[in-house]
């Protein structure tokens, strides 16, 4: 599947999730298939973004690969081992390898904890590491995020949705992952603040080698982050390649109306659209 | 002439810590048959300057303003009554939530209806047959069933398809839309944007559209307005704005975006200021 001599990072073989619609007094128990067989695999460093919109699958793939949820079918495998959830709790040490970053820093933060206490947490959690050392590491982590030392004892609603984002970033690195699933994690922030935490996460990639799994319904992001792109459509993937060659020719009509349909902010094109106003006007 | 014209409105609320600025000194106007997009980040007072207009802001908001005219008539000091007459006949609204603009507990159709039996004084009869109208004109598939679903049953294009249904049921000269576009998926999207543009060449309406998408404000306006923390930073006509923005924000604004990206990093607006500091 891959060129590479190492095994990839994160691998998906024919990942199935079905979810149980209950049975009511007019309809039948049935089952809704949410992921239909998607094969994927990431390589150490490399970022795959699966694109696609409400109600493709892309936030089951995403809950998949963080081992929040177990698939219905297919095989996960994470550094060359298969992992079950269904079969089998997960030990620390693979907990600690995969993290996840969601969309909204605002429903990710306990509002009562301290910023510090949301850092260490992990490390009492999966660690026997002592206070001190815990402390030093999320000292240190508060200002690898771009915070300054003195947020460590403020509260969630203290920050803005940027800096928010930051701390949710901040806390998956704790436990040192390789694999980070971030889940729309600049949609609802500011172009402005969205531009620093795609640094940010730029920045912590290179630093950290980590792999990441990026979901997006943002083709310009995507085009921006992504080294491999997945277009998921239905529980489908009905595309897959690099970014080179998936935006300089979409094959599969999905990927080319996901294109079309992406507004574009190029000067020749605004031309265009201006002049094609005023001759309907004149006309 | 101009439509919509307001000269140095201000609007203030008061907190708890004091007086908050959210607009400051803002001119806007809007000609008939024109698309102005205001464009701004969380903060920047676009919402609140349209509101004010419509009067729908809490009354802890104080606005003042030199001029506030629609159609050169001063809109200011309106009564309720005569507030109820232009808005929602002449001057409509649509907002970013349509699930959530709509009430559960009827149907689209009887909203709807009810919308034109009020402001229109169309009979049971006449509103149900202009409600279908409408129903096709937004798009909406098989409106004779459609129009007794409630919002649940609907998905979030339909949902805003029949909020513009009902804000275009009077046909209004002014249309305001307050990012309408940005709870729905980019298909769906594009299709409520042509919708827009389409109805607003159709009927020769004004339009207003408020977005933070420099995206949406590219494919839409005629001319924008960028502003940031309750002051307008430029005003310009959308080529110009795109090809030679004038303002550093707004330059800050454009590189930003990812599709701008050159190179491994994205030039923040931050950056931008702290260039301009330096220089």
């Amino acid at each position: 599947m891959t060129a590479s001599p190492i095994a990839p990072v994160v691998e998906g073989r024919g990942i199935v999730q079905d979810y149980a619609v209950p049975g009511s007094l007019f309809a039948r128990a049935g089952k809704v298939r949410a992921l239909n067989g998607i094969d994927f695999a990431v390589d150490k460093g490399k970022t795959l973004a699966i694109v696609g919109e409400s109600g493709s699958g892309k936030s089951t793939l995403a809950r998949i690969i963080a081992l929040i949820d177990a698939p219905s079918g297919g095989e996960l495998r994470i550094d060359d081992h298969t992992v079950d959830l269904s079969r089998k709790r997960l030990g620390p040490a693979l907990r600690s390898k995969v993290q996840m970053v969601f969309q909204n820093p605002y429903g990710s933060l306990n509002p009562r904890q301290k910023i510090g206490n949301v850092l260490m947490e992990p490390l009492v959690i999966n660690t026997d590491m002592p206070a001190s050392e815990r402390r030093d590491r999320a000292e240190a982590m508060i200002r690898k995020v771009g915070l300054q030392p003195e947020h460590f004892n403020r509260y969630p609603h203290m920050f803005s949705g940027g800096q928010r984002q930051r701390i949710a970033i901040a806390r998956a690195l704790m436990l040192n992952p390789s694999l980070l699933v971030l889940d729309e994690p600049v949609s609802a922030l500011d172009l402005s603040v969205q531009a620093q935490v795609l640094n940010l996460l730029a920045d912590l990639q290179d630093e950290f080698d980590l792999t990441y799994v990026f979901v997006s319904h943002d083709l310009s992001v995507v085009r921006y982050i992504a080294d491999e792109v997945m277009v998921i459509s239905k529980g489908e993937a009905v595309e897959q390649g690099s970014r080179e060659a998936l935006f300089a020719d979409p094959q599969h009509p999905y990927t080319r109306a996901l294109f079309a349909a992406t507004p574009v902010t190029d000067v020749a094109a605004i031309r265009a659209r201006v002049e094609r106003r005023k001759a309907a006007r004149a006309g | 002439m101009a439509l919509l014209n307001i000269k140095n409105l201000t609007v203030k609320f008061a907190t708890a810590t004091g007086s908050f600025t959210a607009v400051d000194g803002i001119d806007v106007h809007v000609d008939r048959g024109e698309v102005l997009a205001i464009v701004g980040e969380s903060g920047s007072g676009k919402s609140v300057s349209m509101l004010a207009v419509m009067g729908l802001l809490p009354d802890t908001a104080t606005i003042t303003a030199d001029e506030m005219t629609y159609d050169g008539r001063d809109i200011s000091n309106l009564s309720d009554a005569e507030r109820r007459h232009l808005i929602g006949r002449e001057i409509t609204m649509i907002f970013q939530e349509p699930i959530a603009s709509l009430n559960p507990s009827f149907t689209v159709g009887f909203q709807i209806e009810e919308v034109l039996r009020l402001n229109l004084g169309l009979s049971r009869r006449d509103a149900r047959a202009r409600a279908l109208e409408l129903f096709r004109a937004v798009g909406i598939p098989n409106p004779e069933t459609k129009i007794d679903a409630y919002p649940h049953q609907m998905s979030g294009g339909q949902c805003q398809r029949v909020m513009i249904a009902m804000a275009i049921a009077s046909n209004p000269r002014l249309l305001i839309a307050d990012e309408p576009t940005t709870a729905l998926d980019v298909t769906i999207q594009k299709q409520i944007l042509d919708l827009l543009m389409k109805l607003q060449e159709d009927f020769g309406m004004a339009l207003i559209l408020i977005t933070h998408d420099m995206g949406v404000v590219a494919e839409t306006a005629d001319r924008v307005v960028v502003q940031y923390q309750g002051k307008k930073m430029e005003e310009a006509d959308v080529l110009s704005l795109f090809e030679s923005p004038q303002h550093p924000y707004t330059r800050a604004l454009l590189s930003a975006l990812p599709e701008h990206a050159t190179g491994d990093r994205l030039p923040t607006v931050s950056d931008f200021f702290s260039q301009e500091v330096a220089r």
